[in-house]
């Protein structure tokens, strides 16, 4: 189980979270090659590390915000808002 | 002439730490910064904006759900049809939803020394007063459920719940409270 620092209320528990998955994918423009749609749609980085990730405080109050997590340790090592660019 | 459909709360055995509220009336608002400054000529505690926190006037109150979103309570008697055209009225085209959700949900109050330890029994939230004060209120998961928890006193709570969850919520509240008898 792990503690999510929601953006707007604080720390509560993982069960009050929906996960988004991966933060800032970049929509291909329509007529792009379907192996373009399909790298976006279907293939994912999977890093053993820093990860951008888009999560809702579903069971809360309801927003959509970003986070960068530790995939090996979830340590969370910051929270941003949607229209924010990931941190450096 | 529209017909008002009868309002009860379903019958759930009281103990001395739990009790069924008498019937709201429960709008729930959703707005931006303006829609919510404008919302108070029709409900004056609609833009009460501290997060987590339930503001009180009078026999009313808005609980913060979400940046735009407010559960607003008063009693029975008071018209949901009615406040929500006030609250219409005073907003004139400024975009906004108002949702009667008065029979959706009924109130618990939890009350008493244990009240605290047979909630968190099935809901994770630190309820201890310097994390949760009162007037603090949430959106929050008591196991399966959805609920809003609101502390109105150290050792009183008011619970929201679905009415269609209720029973689960007091029958699993019951079984809790079993260790503290
Ligand atoms: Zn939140």
């Amino acid at each position: 189980m792990m503690r999510i620092p929601c953006i707007v209320c604080g720390l509560r528990d993982e069960n009050e979270f929906t996960c988004g998955g991966t933060s800032h994918l970049v929509r291909p423009a329509i007529d792009a090659s379907d192996r373009d749609w399909a790298e976006y749609l279907f293939f994912r980085d999977n890093p053993k590390g820093l990860h951008h990730e888009r999560w809702r405080h579903t069971q809360g109050c309801g927003q959509w915000f970003n986070l960068v997590r530790h995939t090996l340790t979830h340590e969370i090592l910051t929270v941003y808002a949607m229209t924010e660019s990931p941190p450096r | 002439m529209h017909e008002t459909a009868s309002r009860t709360s379903p019958s759930f055995a009281p103990t001395s730490w739990m009790s069924v509220k008498a019937p709201l009336t429960r709008l729930v608002f959703h707005g931006d910064r303006t829609a919510r400054a404008a919302a108070e000529a029709g409900f004056p505690i609609a833009s009460a904006d501290e997060v987590c926190r339930a503001r009180v006037d009078g026999d009313r109150a808005s609980l913060w759900l979400g940046p735009d979103e407010r559960l607003l309570l008063a009693p029975a008697d008071q018209d949901a049809a009615r406040i929500a055209a006030a609250i219409a009225a005073a907003l004139g085209a400024v975009p906004h939803a108002i949702v009667d959700v008065s029979h959706r949900q009924i109130g618990l109050e939890i009350r008493g020394p244990q009240a605290t330890q047979i909630l968190n029994g099935a809901c994770p939230l630190d309820l201890d007063l310097s994390q949760f004060p009162v007037g603090m209120c949430t959106r929050t998961a008591l196991a399966k459920a959805d609920i809003v928890l609101w502390r109105q006193q150290p050792d009183r709570f008011h619970v929201e719940v679905w009415r269609s969850f209720a029973p689960y919520v007091v029958a699993l509240l019951n079984e809790i409270a079993r260790d503290y008898e």
